[in-house]
């Protein structure tokens, strides 16, 4: 398992969320696969310094949201139960990301058609990921 | 986190002369917490924790340590609470063993594991002279020392400071560990919000002798909120929005920083027809200040009719 999460206090980012963002990145990017365990909470706040119930909320969270799972008396592994949110849920999730984006290229004078293409050549680069086709 | 409140006031005050130095204090810290006391210097945050202690005598109100009154607290009750003041008292002459040797003498419950572990966590050696330690070391024997006889409550005053970043480390490191026993409690005054965000689970926030905040860290990183609003013109007036803690009016846009951010708040802003409207993510450092800093618009802003051309 090539993976490490590295915190930073005074980040604009709640520690508990940088954690979250990076064990999803490295899902996404293939540095985690299902099956794979995650440090316990005790071993990983001790190893970041950071209080354990930071932890627990940042494992929480990515329970909740269905990308790791407790098993009894084995620990904290990466799994795959989909379909968490519903479209109009993770629409409300999106959409808010996309008009960031959007606003950040706007203000650089991007143009539409730049934008565009720019957002083809992305989906390209992450077509190994679900739902690239 | 159950059960009665390891520390609790009710309308603690504590004068010197004329002027409060602690008022109406009203504190509670729940049992198994880690808990940053914070506030700028004179604030008040040393004379509560002596006060807690039963090392001063509150002018009024009241308070409770582990259940027990603070104007009465029977030595069976002192020995269970850790105490690390911001000058550490040693005697220059002892040996680091020997520190630990008569330190143990005043507590029953005294762990001699842990207070090896501690010292040698800060890589300290057993018949150093305390005369001859750094700052840093010091600090760490301390630590030793006030951990040895595991404390239900741990209570450091400043403990970060003049520690370099290594014993720093250390420090916080030892915070960390004390956790694994989930009936344990830290109560710490600090001015290091990076500690601050990586160790706490409660905060208080005393400002100019008054407690402003008391509540988990995280819902007071919620209820500070900074907004940008972009304009297609000059931006209007500052708007009287109930909580507002700063404002900042630059070329076609107004940022806000206000607390207790709600629907109404927002009603508030959209009323004022912005181009653009978006949450600004803020820091826990920048939250704190804008929350001690000066309020309202006088920080950086230009008077309306400096404003106007």
């Amino acid at each position: 398992m090539s993976f490490n999460i590295t915190i930073s206090t005074g980040s604009n980012t709640p520690i508990y969320k940088q954690i979250t963002d990076q064990v999803w990145l490295a899902f996404v990017t293939g540095k985690l696969a299902v099956g794979d365990q995650l440090p316990s909470v005790r071993t990983l706040a001790e190893d970041l310094v950071v209080n354990p119930n930071t932890v627990a909320r940042a494992y929480a969270d990515l329970m909740r949201d269905g990308l790791i799972e407790s098993r009894a008396g084995r620990g904290v592994f990466i799994t795959r139960k989909r379909k968490v949110f519903t479209r109009e849920e993770g629409w409300r999730r999106l959409e808010p990301l996309i008009d960031a984006a959007i606003g950040e290229a706007m203000t650089m004078d991007f143009t539409h058609q730049e934008l565009r293409e720019a957002f083809e050549k992305k989906l390209g680069q992450w077509k190994h990921v679900k739902g690239g086709n | 986190m159950n059960e009665q409140p390891v520390i609790r006031t009710q309308g603690l005050t504590r004068y010197f002369g004329a002027k409060p130095a602690v008022y109406d204090l009203n504190l509670e810290v729940p049992r198994g917490c880690v808990f940053a006391f914070l506030g700028r210097n004179g604030s008040g945050k040393t004379t509560t924790i002596r006060m807690l202690l039963g090392l001063l005598e509150p002018t009024r109100g009241e308070g409770s340590i582990l259940g027990h009154d603070i104007r009465s607290l029977p030595p069976e009750v002192r020995a269970r609470i850790g105490y690390l003041t911001e000058d550490h008292q040693l005697y220059g002459w002892m040996s680091v063993r020997e520190c630990g040797e008569f330190q143990s003498r005043f507590y029953p419950l005294w762990n001699e594991q842990i207070f090896r572990a501690v010292i040698g966590h800060f890589n300290l050696k057993p018949t150093a002279r305390v005369k001859d330690l750094s700052r840093g070391e010091r600090a760490g024997l301390c630590l030793g020392l006030t951990l040895a006889p595991e404390p239900e409550l741990l209570v450091l005053d400043d403990p970060a400071i003049g520690l370099d970043p290594v014993a720093h480390r250390s420090l916080i490191e030892s915070m960390i560990y004390l956790t694994r026993r989930s009936d344990r409690t830290i109560f710490f005054s600090s001015h290091q919000l990076a500690d601050v965000e990586r160790v706490a689970d409660y905060v208080a926030v005393l400002d100019r002798s008054v407690l402003q905040v008391c509540c988990p860290l995280e819902t007071f990183r919620n209820s500070v909120r900074q907004i940008r609003l972009r304009f297609s013109s000059a931006p209007p007036p500052v708007p009287k929005i109930p909580g507002l803690l700063q404002a900042f009016r630059a070329e076609g846009e107004l940022r806000l920083t206000c607390m207790h951010y709600n629907d109404a708040t927002e009603q508030a802003l959209r009323a004022l027809a912005p181009a653009q409207m978006e949450m600004v993510p803020i820091s826990l450092e920048d939250a704190f200040i804008s929350y001690l800093g000066e309020r309202g618009e006088k920080s950086f802003i230009l008077s309306e009719t400096e404003a106007q051309p």
